[in-house]
Order: structure tokens, then sequence, then C-alpha cells
């Protein structure tokens, strides 16, 4: 990979202050509708997102509706989907997978009037374009801090869905606080090529419990890691992902990674409603509720608890970022040196794991 | 009470009425059933067959990209009646189709970033081959070993979707695509797209060729020796061989046919609707054509009509899914309650049902 290229947009990426055209005047009701990658019902990341559209109901009362569809294939199908959609006289489109960039960009092209909102992006090619994420790596510091006291066999590991930069940004902040509170840590990471698989998904958990790993952290939207984790009576721990997956409290999930759009979707919509909507590059963490900590149970002691409970809570007061230096890449080279915080362009077209990792990111 | 008697030979005016006999009783039970689900069964119906097509928010959209939709689904449809018929079952359309667009997009990409006139031509060719030769693997072990054609052929399914992935995350990945898999936009390369013909028709060249295949292969079966002699292995193999039909050759020819016309639809899907090579490229055009193979009683003129039909059902339910809330397994039980009518009523061009007599007549 071009690391330059990559840079660069994630440089593009990184211009917030665009002059996006802000709607004169307020609407008195919106139509906001959502294409999702799966069924509403799959307890992951598109229940998380359906969560966040009722929320637009919830709050809003008649002065919003909200349409959906399910199981839309990325691809040519969600061009069409999207087509459609603006057709019906949506005002406002969330496409909620990756897989949507492309067919987000075109079709907002044919509809200017109408705001498309792309999740996990970087794509904003034209002025109704926005994207939104949610900072992950906030959670997975605190996972890696629990995982770094629990681990007996000083073996930890994760479980990668694809190796963009968001997954390598969990993978590093997983390890970098693990390390922190010990040192003897050894992570092994098993890339599943898959955001939703449970077979598959069990298979990566297998292969890292078989080289003695003793806590998994997953980047895959499934509770199979969990499952598997079950069924070692104890001896393996692990963590709820996108979703609370609170079947598996309170052991092996002894804790998880929320994900809340709701904060998001309501500040979007409502600004669409008083007239105030821009253009956002938006990627919102736990100081603003997106990413929410699910309930760290009584499986681990109750000083780790506290531990744990207060780096969330320092995240969320903005006193401590999980990417604080110094670290060095992996190579030996510095990256951030001391007392100095990631920018988020780093994070972004994060390509590098953090010095201490062993093993290459497949290119 | 009733009994069904044989008729001698399929009734002419049954093979005709029965599709359309299937589809208003689709419509009774999918009404039952949308009824069922609080929804009303009218307003359900009409967004499903009629909003596409003539509601004056989205027809002008939808009605071509019905032609999107059945294209691919004609096209492969298509080349598995000619085997079907033959009595050779080639269900790995699918895997032809993955590996057809993955030699055409190799080829086209291979070429990045020359603007030469004969790129796309070039990966027509490609696309075609790596359909045929995906489907020569089990041709020639039925052949040379007398292996079964259907297990081989749907196991190589599995092996291109492997083939998919792996392409997706390494040879044809986009470089500037963030670590992301999933190759370059063909349909932002001009010298390697499949664009929209004419504006707001919905017409690329893998329509065009699906209308082309259903042409030939009616002549093919009409008015040629060698439509004929599928028509002759598939009905009466033993005839077929004192005709001189040659079975090998038969194989050969239709899983060859098959094949190519599957790589054409893949090669013109990555180029032209889907844009790139990405992990979940193939979502079922393989499958779907037998059904649609079927539905359309082996007939070209009958697969047209199918895959279009087929094609409504799709994007008529997506928008029944959203306009009215219409959760997604129903609509998928719909087109499932479609193709089960299709099926049983079909019972009535071979069948004739009478009252059942007190006493056995013979």
């Amino acid at each position: 990979m071009n690391r330059r290229t990559l840079l660069a947009t994630a440089a593009l990426g990184l211009g917030l202050a665009f002059g996006g055209a802000a709607s004169a005047q307020g609407m008195d009701k919106v139509k906001a509708c959502f294409v999702y990658v799966g069924p509403i019902g799959d307890l992951g990341w598109t229940y998380q997102h359906h969560q966040g559209a009722l929320e637009l109901v919830e709050t809003y009362g008649d002065k919003v509706e909200i349409a959906y569809q399910e199981n839309v294939p990325e691809g040519a199908d969600s061009e069409r989907v999207l087509t459609q959609m603006a057709l019906s006289g949506c005002n406002i489109i969330f496409t909620t997978s990756f897989g949507y960039m492309d067919p987000t960009n075109t079709v907002a092209a044919k509809f200017p009037d109408i705001k498309f909102e792309h999740a996990t992006g970087y794509k904003r090619d034209h002025a109704n374009v926005s994207t939104y994420n949610a900072r992950f790596y906030e959670g997975r510091a605190i996972q890696g801090h629990i995982a770094g006291k629990m681990t007996k066999t000083n073996k930890i590991g994760y479980i990668g869905s694809f190796p963009i930069p968001e997954v390598v940004m969990g993978i590093n902040s997983y390890y970098l606080h693990a390390k922190k509170v010990n040192p003897d840590v050894e992570l092994s990471v098993v890339w599943a090529f898959t955001w939703f698989d449970p077979a598959k998904e069990a298979d990566s958990a297998k292969a890292l419990i078989d080289q003695g790993v003793d806590v998994i952290a997953s980047h895959t939207d499934s509770t199979a890691p969990l499952a598997e984790a079950a069924k070692t009576n104890g001896a393996v721990i692990g963590f709820g992902q996108a979703s609370d997956m609170a079947d598996y409290k309170p052991s092996p999930r002894v804790s998880s990674i929320i994900d809340n759009w709701a904060p998001y979707y309501v500040k979007r919509v409502g600004a669409l409603l008083d007239g105030t909507y821009e253009q956002v590059d938006s990627w919102a963490g736990i100081p603003e509720g997106e990413v929410e900590i699910g309930e760290i149970t009584d499986a681990i002691p109750a000083e780790l608890k506290a531990e744990a409970e207060a780096m969330r809570d320092a995240i969320a007061a903005g006193t401590y970022h999980p990417f604080t230096g110094p670290i060095n890449k992996q190579d030996g080279t510095a990256w951030l040196a001391e007392g100095a915080v990631a920018p988020d362009g780093d994070l972004l077209g994060m390509n590098f794991y953090v010095e201490g990792i062993s093993g290459d990111i497949p290119k | 009470m009733l009994r069904l008697e044989k008729r001698p030979s399929p009734s002419r005016f049954w093979q005709g009425a029965t599709p359309v006999l299937a589809v208003v009783l689709t419509m009774i039970a999918g009404g039952l059933m949308f009824a069922a689900l609080g929804k009303n069964p009218f307003e359900a119906i009409r967004t499903i067959f009629w909003d596409p097509l003539f509601h004056p928010q989205f027809a002008d959209y939808s009605r071509p990209q019905l032609l999107v939709k059945a294209g691919p689904l004609i096209l492969i449809a298509i080349g598995l009646s000619l085997g079907f018929r033959a009595g050779i079952w080639n269900i790995g359309a699918e895997g032809q189709y993955i590996m057809g667009a993955l030699f055409g997009a190799g080829v086209g990409l291979a070429f990045y970033p020359a603007d030469l006139w004969f790129i796309f031509p070039l990966m027509v060719i490609a696309g075609a081959f790596g359909g045929w030769i995906w489907a020569m693997i089990p041709a020639i072990l039925r052949t040379k070993f007398n292996t079964n054609e259907i297990l081989v052929s749907l196991l190589m399914v599995y092996i291109a979707q492997n083939f998919l992935s792996s392409m997706s995350l390494g040879l044809l990945r986009n470089p500037e695509g963030g670590g992301f898999p999933g190759s370059r936009n063909l349909s932002q390369y001009p010298a390697a797209s499949n664009p929209e013909l004419i504006a707001g028709t919905g017409m690329h060249w893998g329509v065009i060729a699906a209308f082309m295949a259903v042409i030939a292969a009616y002549i093919l079966l009409q008015r040629h020796i060698l439509g004929f002699h599928i028509k002759l292995a598939g009905q009466a193999p033993r005839a077929a061989r004192y005709a001189g039909v040659n079975p090998t050759g038969l194989v050969l020819l239709c899983m060859g046919i098959s094949g190519a016309l599957a790589g054409l639809a893949g090669l013109f899907e990555v180029s032209g609707p889907a844009g790139q090579i990405s992990i979940d490229f193939n979502v079922g055009y393989g499958f779907t054509a037998i059904i649609v193979a079927f539905l359309g009683r082996l007939n070209p003129i009958g697969i047209l009509l199918a895959g279009l039909l087929m094609a409504l059902t799709y994007i008529g339910g997506e928008l029944a899914q959203f306009m009215l809330g219409l959760p997604a397994a129903a609509i998928q039980a719909f087109q499932g309650m479609l193709l089960f009518f299709l099926l049983a009523v079909d019972l009535l061009s071979n069948y004739r049902i009478r009252p059942a007599l007190k006493k056995e007549a013979i």
C-alpha cells in the first residue's frame, strides 16, 4: 500500500471545516431513511443503528418519519435502493456500511437537495454527503487494560476483520494498554476477513484459544467468539462487540463496547429541522456518548473494575487520550514523543503496528 | 372428490396459462400474508407489481432498473436451459459468473490507466473465457471420468468464491483503497467500463447480450440441427445416440456455452452496475438463474419473461419494504410463494383434474 496516498486521503478526510451549504431555513417534518447491511435483529451492528433510528421517533415524535431497508447488499443493489429512497421523498438518508461508499456518492450527485450520511467511509465527493464514525479505539483502551490484568498465560488475542486503519487502530490501542499494566503480555492477531460470519469467527477464536490465549477481543459483529470462549468453563474471557451481548454475562463477556448512534442521529435530524444542518466529517467517541462501555461484570476484581471505570471517565472528561506518547512504531522508529497525543490524521491512516506487537499487517 | 388423470401429451393451453394462474394465486396467498401482518394487501400487491412499472414517482427510474436486474439472470438462464434440455445439469453458474468477472476485470485492470479502444472488447473475451474454462472442469471430468457434473460444478462455486476473496484482498486490490478489500472501480475507468448506453433506459452491453442470447437460443432450438440434437438427447438419450448425436461433444458444448454466458454476465456486471471486484461481488444470480430457467419452461421467450418477472419482484419488493415497512423476510416469503405456485400448478399441464367416479372406470 502506498503510504503517502493513504495519508493524503486521510488528511483530506480531516478537513472538518467544510463550507457546506447549510439549509437556509428549517423544515417542519423530516423523512429520515436508513439502509442496513444486515437484519435489524442481528443483535450487533445493524441492531444498534436501528435503535438509533427509533430514538429519532422517540425524540421528535410527529416531526420525523423513518423508513428503512434491511439486508441491502453492498454494490449495485444498494445504488438502486438509495435511488428509490431518494425518489420516495426521503430528506436524509443514512447508509450504514462501508461498502455503500461509492453508491452513496453516486446517488448523492443526482439528488443535491437530499442529505446523505455515510457511516465509516471517507468519501465526501459532493456537498450533500457527510460521513460519520465512532472512536472505537477509546473502548479498546479499556479492554486492553482489563486484558493485561486478567490474563494468566500472558497471551491475549484479537480477531481482526479487515486490515484497515480502523481495525489496526483498535489493535494498537488494545495492545498498548495491556502492555502498560503487564509488560510480559504477548498479542496474537487473527484476521477473519469478514465483518459477519459466525463460523469463521468461531474458528478464529478457537485458533487463539489453542495458542494459549485467555483474553479475546474481536472486531467482528457476531457473538461467536464469546460462544467459543464460553466452552472453556471460565478459562477464557472476552468482550461484547458493537452491541452489549449481555447474554454472555457475567463471563466470558466481562465488558463490552456499545455503538450508540442515537446522539448523532438525533443531532443531525435536529439540525435539519431547525435549519442549521451542515456537511460534516464526524468522529465522536466516549465523551459524546457515541461509544459506551457496557457493564463491567463481577467476573473481574473490584479494584480492576474501578481502574477501568476511571479510565473511561478520564477519556470522557477529555483528560486522557489513549494514544499519548512516548509510542514507537513496530520497527522501533519514534511515532509520538513524550506527552504528545496522536493527531487524527495519523489515526485515520494508521497502517503500522506499535512497538512490541509481532507479526505483520496483511498487505 | 377429485382425481388426476394424466394427459397423453402436455396441454398447450395450460402450459401458457399456468404462469398467469400462479401469479394470481401468489397475489391471493401473499395478500393474505400481508393482511396478517397488518398491512393493506391491495396496497402491498400494487406496490410490488404495479408501482415499479407505472408509479409516476418511481417508474422512470425503476423500469430501466428492471432490465439491469433481469439482464444477467436472462443471460445465465439461457445458457443453462440448453444444458438442462439435453439433461446436462450445470448447477455452478454462480462460480462461472465469478470467474468471468475475475478474468474480465483482471484484464481491464492490467491495462490501467491506459486508454485504448480494445480494452473492453478484450475484457469481454476474457470474461467469456473465464466462465468457459471454469465450466470445462466439470465437463471434462464428466466425459473422461464419468463424475457427476451436478456435484462438481456446484463445488466449483465455493472454490470460485475463495478465489474472489483472495483476489479482492490481494492481486486485484485497489492500491489507493486505504487497505480496504476490493478492486478499483471499473465504472470510473472509461476504457474498461460498461456504461448505460442510452441514458435513462438501463441498457448496457450485458442487457444487449441477454437479448441476443434469447434470439440466438430461439433460432438454435427451432431451426438448427444442433437444437434438435439437444432436445433429442434430453428426451430420448438412446434414440439420440442412434441419430448420431455425440454425447461427449454435447456435454462439452452445453457446459461450455452455459459457462461462457455466465462468465459474460459476470463481466458485464463487474464492469457496469457493480463496478468493482469485491468479496461479496456475487449476489446469487447464478443460482437464481436456475429458477428463472425453469420458470421460463426452458424456452428462450419464457426465460425472457421469467427474468423480467423475477426482477420485478425484487425491485417491487424493495419498494414495498421501505414504502410500507414490510419486513425483508415477508418479501422473500412472497417470492417463495411465487415459485411454489408455479411448480404446483404445473401439474395442470400434465394432468387433468376430474371428479372422481364412484366406480373405477377401468
